[in-house]
């Protein structure tokens, strides 16, 4: 066990953990923040994706102890009330099917957004090609990051 | 209007039913979290100072604001918000007035509460719109007794009561109290469909907000003071079970509480469909945090032994069974040659018409192939997992899983506790496709909590959830087809067979269109434990057989939907047989409606376009898929998707959802697929179990719906069946090959 201090949406937050538990499993049980989603451990599925600093990264192979004082953003921290524009395309495109992995899905379509505000399709293809949508919602959230675009 | 009588579902009308139940809800200690937010979603209107039970569907607060409990479980057909639109729309209050919370878990009250088998809203609509109707009733009642006029005479709009002869007018609210203390009618009016006006009309999903701001809203986000982590190690291969562990050196790892192992289902015990056979002796390992957890699973060592042949008795649909599990490391490729053995001979008859025999002796032409597809893992986004806190007197459970009732009985025998005593508590599913009609890992979560005497959420990491089987079957079919010198459709045989049941409707079309016709069908036997995938067997005949049909057409020098057409309109006019399931009116219905939507005959540049059509769940889908090769590669560009399921309750989420499923189909096309190696699964996790991603899913998709005002029949599951056989057909014209073996895309390139 081991002490860290983290910056998470934020906030100063003390975690007292193993040093190799993924950031994942630190936000999900150790601090409540249970947006950020487990889908497969291994960066695959893109489920866990959060914020460090402002690039979109898989929290499941993270280990905290990497993290140092970085700052760290999740779904929970993206809006005090779910107004960021791109929460409000996914809104307005009416996006999630069982919704599990979106949270995933909006912390990426955010950090490309950022990265590049105009993005093409290829170039939206290609930065969400990381998620993993089972329900298949991908022509939506294309759509959505497209409108959330225009918007800014 | 239409009078109905309120028989369906009326212990539901009785009041003071629900609370008991929606009191539990409320212990959620998550739901409790939601209710700011959802309130802040209803803007102007504030939360009332009480409310008032009309019966378990709804309830009605003091100033007009209406809660709504959808019976249903949720994991993302979005019958969250369709069930309560049906209620409102009966019920006569403006959807911005209304609040929807999930049901409790309650047949009494609300039926059978499934979400599977595209039934939901079809088996709940009557039910639905009563439970609205008869409260609009009892509001107009009370209405009527306080302004002493007849109720006739009340009318009502947007939960806003009036009477036009005194000028009086009122808001549910003002009467909710009232209505709450009057009799249920005995007879009730219903709306017709001309004067629905939040039916048909597209309402967001009402748990949009919850989902986009990461709300603990799923299962696995269900916490307890005390709650501990517990997951399972299973045997590496189907076939194998439990001889023995060294479980000391785990114990004693940081964070560790216990290592044992626990037996899911007795032996002795009748199982139902639903009751899986998957590892039933399973390691369990529980600590206090996921990770403490998943490092002991990789440090603990055990070993496996393989298990002889057993049998079990399983009740069924046509009563109880002995079912024989055999023992054996299975492989992929022994089970192709299981498959092709069972295909050279004979198989079970299913359904004969005419005289094919001599119908393909006298054939012009005959056309023969061969298909096959393999099994599938569900890959549900959220692992299977399941809260439980089970103490001598109670066991409260709280999970996502789409049938409580499937597990009810099973959990009430292993625990030996009377089903009263057992509380199942719905949560959203991350996902679902079938693989949350099993539900046995709430029974290991009960077992574990029991023996730990504390509240546990029992959780898979996605090795266990891709290697526990419950995968759509392995399936193959033969069909054979006789044109005459006309290329009329003469003959057509099909034998299909599968590991470990044959996917085989020998009432579906062409059934019915054709003299002569074979149905026959076979099985092997497997210990690769299988389950309900998104349109169980039809999610691989529809592709199968819509591909050989249009090779049929092509041989017999027809256009394709021409071609199905003439045989739907010899299938209306001169029927063959009287068992056929499907109406040829609807199916040729959306034929056609994709035929103009598509351009299929005016476009210019015919394109790599491949058309299919079938009928399942009670609803009809054609899709015309186009497609272009980028690197070797197929890319979907645009589906067009025609779909008959009645009245549409939600329309824009029906079309999210017939999205999904295209996509779906087409990424199970190109990629899915699950293999065996002496009985271990190949694939365990999404670097080898190939998803479609968003690279790879279709550019653009575009739905339309038949209009009509038949009673809404599935949805969830037919447009996903009918995608494989477009995208073959599709494949073709692109590659000028055939593909007949599931999946499509894989290391070797195709052939342009």
């Amino acid at each position: 066990m081991a002490q860290f201090t983290l910056n998470i949406n934020g906030t100063s937050r003390e975690v007292d953990v193993d040093p190799t538990t993924p950031l994942l499993w630190v936000l999900r049980d150790h601090l409540n923040l249970v947006g950020t989603k487990y889908g497969c451990g291994i960066a695959q599925c893109g489920a866990c994706t959060v914020h460090v600093g402002d690039v979109a990264t898989r929290s499941c192979m993270l280990p905290v102890s990497s993290v140092g004082n970085q700052n760290v953003t999740t779904i929970e921290g993206l809006s005090e009330t779910g107004d960021h524009p791109v929460q409000q395309a996914w809104l307005e495109a009416d996006v999630p099917q069982c919704g599990y992995c979106q949270a995933g899905q909006i912390m990426t379509a955010t950090a490309l957004l950022k990265q590049n505000p105009n993005p093409s399709d290829a170039e939206i293809e290609m930065a969400m090609n990381g998620n993993i949508c089972r329900c298949g919602t991908y022509v939506r959230i294309k759509e959505a990051i497209k409108n959330a675009a225009s918007q800014s | 209007m239409t009078r109905i009588k309120t028989t369906l579902g009326r212990r539901a009308f009785i009041k003071n039913t629900s609370l008991a139940g929606g009191g539990l809800v409320l212990g959620f200690s998550w739901l409790n979290a939601c209710k700011p937010e959802q309130a802040k979603t209803m803007a102007v209107l504030e939360m009332p100072e009480e409310w008032f039970e009309i019966n378990a569907y709804l309830k009605i607060g003091d100033n007009g604001l209406a809660t709504i409990f959808s019976p249903n479980p949720e994991f993302g057909q979005n019958v969250i918000t369709s069930m309560p639109m049906i209620v409102a729309e009966e019920l006569g209050i403006a959807w911005e007035k209304v609040l929807v919370e999930q049901a409790p878990f309650h047949v009494e009250n609300y039926g059978r509460q499934f979400t599977g088998g595209s039934q939901g809203i079809r088996r709940a609509w009557e039910g639905l719109r009563m439970a609205g109707a008869s409260a609009r009733h009892m509001l107009r009642q009370a209405a009527a007794n306080a302004w002493a006029v007849s109720m006739d005479e009340i009318t009502t709009q947007g939960g806003m009561l009036h009477h036009a002869g005194s000028g009086k007018s009122a808001h549910y609210g003002e009467m909710a109290a009232a209505a709450a203390q009057l009799e249920v009618p005995e007879e009730i009016e219903l709306k017709t469909p001309a004067d629905f006006n939040i039916i048909g009309h597209s309402k967001k999903n009402v748990r949009g907000h919850d989902i986009v701001t990461g709300k603990p809203i799923f299962g696995v986000d269900y916490t307890r003071e005390g709650m501990l982590i517990a997951m399972p190690v299973f045997p590496p291969a189907f076939g194998m079970t439990f001889k023995s562990m060294d479980a000391e050196a785990v114990k004693a790892m940081p964070g560790i509480r216990d290592v044992f192992t626990i037996e899911t289902l007795e032996p002795d015990y009748q199982r139902s469909m639903f009751d899986t056979t998957t590892f039933e002796q399973p390691i369990i390992i529980v600590g206090e945090t996921t990770w403490a957890v998943m490092q002991a699973k990789k440090a603990l060592h055990a070993q496996w032994e393989p298990f002889e042949a057993r049998t079990h008795t399983v009740a069924g649909w046509g009563g109880a069974q002995e079912v024989t599990i055999p023992a054996g490391l299975e492989n992929t490729r022994t089970h192709r040659e299981q498959m092709e053995a069972m295909d050279a001979k004979p198989g079970k008859v299913a359904r004969k018409d005419g005289d094919p025999e001599t119908a393909f002796k006298n054939a012009a032409k005959v056309v023969e192939r061969t298909y096959s597809c393999p099994f599938l893992a569900h890959n549900c986004m959220e692992p299977m997992n399941f809260f439980a806190h089970v103490t001598e007197e109670k066991a409260e459970l709280a999970g996502p899983l789409q049938a409580p009732e499937f597990i009810e009985n099973t959990l009430a025998a292993r625990l030996g506790m009377p089903k009263e005593n057992i509380d199942i508590h719905m949560t959203r599913m991350g996902g679902g496709f079938g693989r949350r009609a099993y539900s046995t890992h709430a029974v290991e979560a009960a077992l574990v909590s029991r023996k730990m005497n504390a509240p546990v959420r029992l959780m898979y990491s996605r090795e266990d959830d891709m290697g526990f089987g419950i995968y759509r079957p392995s399936y193959f079919a033969r069909f054979k087809a006789a044109l005459d010198a006309d290329n009329n459709l003469v003959g057509y045989t099909v034998k299909a067979g599968g590991i470990p049941e044959s996917p085989l409707f020998a009432n579906r079309f062409p059934a019915g269109a054709v003299d002569h016709y074979l149905a026959e069908e076979w099985d092997i036997p497997s210990n690769i434990t299988i389950g309900a995938f998104r349109a169980p067997r039809s999610n691989f005949m529809a592709g199968a057989e819509q591909s050989f049909l249009d090779e049929v057409a092509e041989t017999a020098g027809k256009d394709p939907i021409a071609f199905r057409l003439e045989l739907l309109e010899k299938a209306k006019t001169q029927p063959v047989g009287e068992t056929n399931d499907y109406d040829p009116e609807r199916y040729a219905g959306v034929l056609e409606l994709v035929r103009e939507k598509s351009g299929w005959d005016t476009l210019q540049n015919k394109g790599n376009r491949g058309v299919s059509a079938y009928f399942c769940h009670n609803s009809y889908a054609a899709h015309v898929l186009e497609l272009s090769m980028e690197n070797g590669k197929p890319r979907v560009e645009k589906v067009t998707c025609a779909l008959d399921c009645g009245i549409v309750i939600n329309p824009d989420a029906a079309v999210n959802m017939a999205e999904g499923a295209i996509v779906d189909g087409v990424g199970n096309t190109m990629f899915g697929e699950m293999t065996f190696t002496d009985g271990r699964p190949d694939k365990r996790n999404f670097d080898t179990y190939r998803m479609i991603r968003m690279t790879e899913a279709p550019r653009d998709i575009q739905v339309h719906f038949v209009q009509n005002e038949i009673a809404p029949t599935g949805l969830g599951e037919p447009p996903f069946p009918p995608i494989f056989g477009a995208f073959a057909n599709a494949l073709y014209k692109a590659t000028g090959q055939r593909q007949y073996h599931q999946p499509f895309v894989t290391e070797r390139p195709l052939k342009t």
